[in-house]
């Protein structure tokens, strides 16, 4: 049988089956593109981590973006701190008051902070001010060959520039939510202490009672995650930019997007890791 | 009148792939410091080199000519090892510089100064810091020996007078001072080649005959082999000890200032005659 009858007699696939397979095919880009969206982050990270291994270690580099990233927000975290503290107590109060129990406020609020509000809190912050500011002088260095220039001196620029980020955000971001803690129940006792006239023996006694150092590793270890994720997601848009100003702007704006996105949907997960790994304290 | 096929001035050498045993480029050539051979390279479906044969000769200003997005920049960008070719030998001193893995690419990197477009001046340091930056990164050396050569540079290339240079940042410094620091930068740590990425784009013609004349002073004084990607014609003809014209992606000529002139290829008549350097369809300078 010769090749052309060969071919003449291949199954030709049905209409059925050529709609099923643009379908799948329909299916599978987003899911293709996410799984290289998420590689290429994890490629960066990789790459990241790699440059601690050798000199130099880059130490100025990295102290500059500890202050950037954690000097530089403190305002703005301790701001939105003490906000989310006396709005989370005036929430429990009204709750709790349905109930008469308003006594456990500085448990409920001691709680909510030290675990969810505090860390996703601080990351959105820091995503906002720091994880922006990092994706346009990236992509600005980025479009002026600054990062170019770095490579012509034989200076690995993922060690240069991104390495020290990623490492001063990770580190800074379980301190700085220390601090939005520390300023929450600030806010939630002054409002609950002398606007809402509840007992401070009660609100002092619940609070130690009911919460306890893990839930300031929990809420820190995520802190620390949430670190991670934003600044590499920076990073990655910023490194990556292409063309002009337009595209430093745009790289900005999805920096921030990434960030604030990755930090809702591992702040999921990883409370799901640590109701395994700690069951009844997440 | 018919016009003579357009070809190079000088004819290439024989192409060394497919060639049984060593190249014959894969030695140190007393003249020819880079030897770039059937280099080609490709973004997409968009093939920006096709076939590059081109010589950089030592200690001389090289000028690479050719219009907006013909691949100049790209070319350059090979040469020191930013971008790796699709196909093709690139040789500098004998060494064929394709294969090398990032190790022996930084060791090549170290023989090569690159001044950008715009300077790549990083934003975040002042002039000083600037210069010295690959001195840091490089060697451990004490910060009275890092400010003698530093000022030194400063000196040669007639920046020391200009008032509080030494702190200022880059945006308080004007274009033509931009391009003298990131020369500057270039020339601290000795490199034996210059890359110049159209060092006169953006100045006016004053700035441009001065960046002219640094460029030609500082092939002179400290012996490099420059090599200068420009679409300047009164630049290249002033500086230039010889031509190469990148155009449809391959180089359709190199040679001497004269020669240059003389050649009949279609593009380079073109650039010649628009820049007013020689009268249309006549062979000598204007």
């Amino acid at each position: 049988m010769s090749e052309a009858d060969s071919a003449d007699s291949a199954p030709n696939p049905s209409a059925v089956e050529r709609r099923m397979r643009g379908v799948l095919d329909l299916l599978a880009l987003p899911l293709r593109a996410l799984f290289s969206y998420f590689g290429d982050h994890a490629l960066m990270l990789g790459q990241a981590l790699r440059g601690l291994g050798y000199r130099p270690f880059r130490l100025r580099l990295f102290l500059e973006q500890m202050n950037f990233i954690g000097v530089g927000s403190l305002w703005i975290v301790g701001l939105v701190g003490f906000f989310s503290g006396a709005v989370s107590a005036q929430q429990a109060i009204t709750a709790l008051r349905m109930f008469q129990q308003e006594r456990f406020v500085g448990a409920t609020v001691g709680i909510s902070l030290a675990q969810e509000l505090a860390p996703v809190f601080t990351g959105l912050m820091i995503t906002a001010r720091a994880g922006s500011g990092m994706a346009t002088e990236l992509g600005s260095m980025r479009i002026t060959e600054q990062i170019d220039a770095l490579t012509t001196f034989a200076v690995d620029p993922i060690q240069y520039l991104v390495t020290p980020r990623v490492i001063a955000a990770t580190l800074i971001m379980p301190i700085m939510t220390m601090v939005f803690n520390v300023v929450g129940l600030i806010g939630a006792y002054l409002f609950a202490i002398y606007l809402e006239n509840i007992d401070l023996g009660q609100f002092i006694e619940q609070f130690r009672f009911w919460t306890d150092p893990k839930d300031y590793i929990i809420g820190c270890s995520k802190a620390a995650v949430f670190g991670v994720t934003l600044s590499v997601a920076a990073c990655y848009q910023g490194f990556n930019v292409r063309g002009g100003a337009k595209e430093v702007g745009l790289a900005t704006t999805r920096a921030v997007v990434a960030g604030s996105v990755s930090i809702l949907i591992s702040d999921y997960f990883l409370i799901d890791a640590f109701h395994i790994l700690w069951p009844g304290k997440s | 009148m018919s016009q003579p096929p357009a070809s190079p001035t000088t004819v290439a050498e024989p192409t060394a792939p497919g060639q049984p045993g060593p190249s014959p480029l894969a030695v140190r050539d007393e003249r020819w410091q880079i030897r770039v051979r059937g280099l080609h390279k490709s973004f997409g479906v968009q093939h920006v080199l096709r076939g590059i044969d081109l010589d950089i000769e030592r200690g001389r200003t090289n000028i690479i000519i050719g219009g907006s997005g013909q691949g100049k920049s790209v070319l350059m960008k090979h040469l020191m090892g930013l971008l790796r070719p699709d196909a093709g030998q690139i040789w500098v001193d004998g060494e064929d510089v394709v294969a090398f893995d990032d190790r022996e690419m930084g060791r090549l990197r170290r023989k090569f100064g690159m001044v950008f477009q715009y300077a790549a001046l990083f934003d975040s340091m002042n002039v000083v810091e600037n210069i010295a930056f690959p001195l840091i990164e490089r060697y451990k050396l004490s910060r009275d020996e890092i400010m003698e050569r530093v000022r030194d540079l400063l000196r040669k290339l007639d920046l020391a007078d200009v008032a509080g240079i030494e702190q200022k940042v880059p945006p308080e410094l004007s274009g033509g001072q931009r391009k003298r620091v990131g020369l500057a930068r270039a020339l601290i740590d000795r490199p034996e080649i210059l890359l110049y990425d159209e060092p006169t784009t953006g100045l006016d013609p004053v700035a441009t005959k001065n960046v002219d004349e640094m460029i030609r002073r500082t092939s002179d004084e400290f012996g490099v082999t420059s090599v200068v990607i420009s679409h300047d014609m009164a630049s290249t003809f002033r500086i230039g000890d010889r031509i190469s014209m990148l155009y449809n992606g391959t180089i359709v000529v190199n040679g001497t200032p004269e020669e240059a002139l003389a050649s009949r290829h279609p593009a380079l008549r073109e650039f010649v005659e628009t820049s007013g350097l020689v009268a249309p369809e006549a062979n000598g300078p204007a």
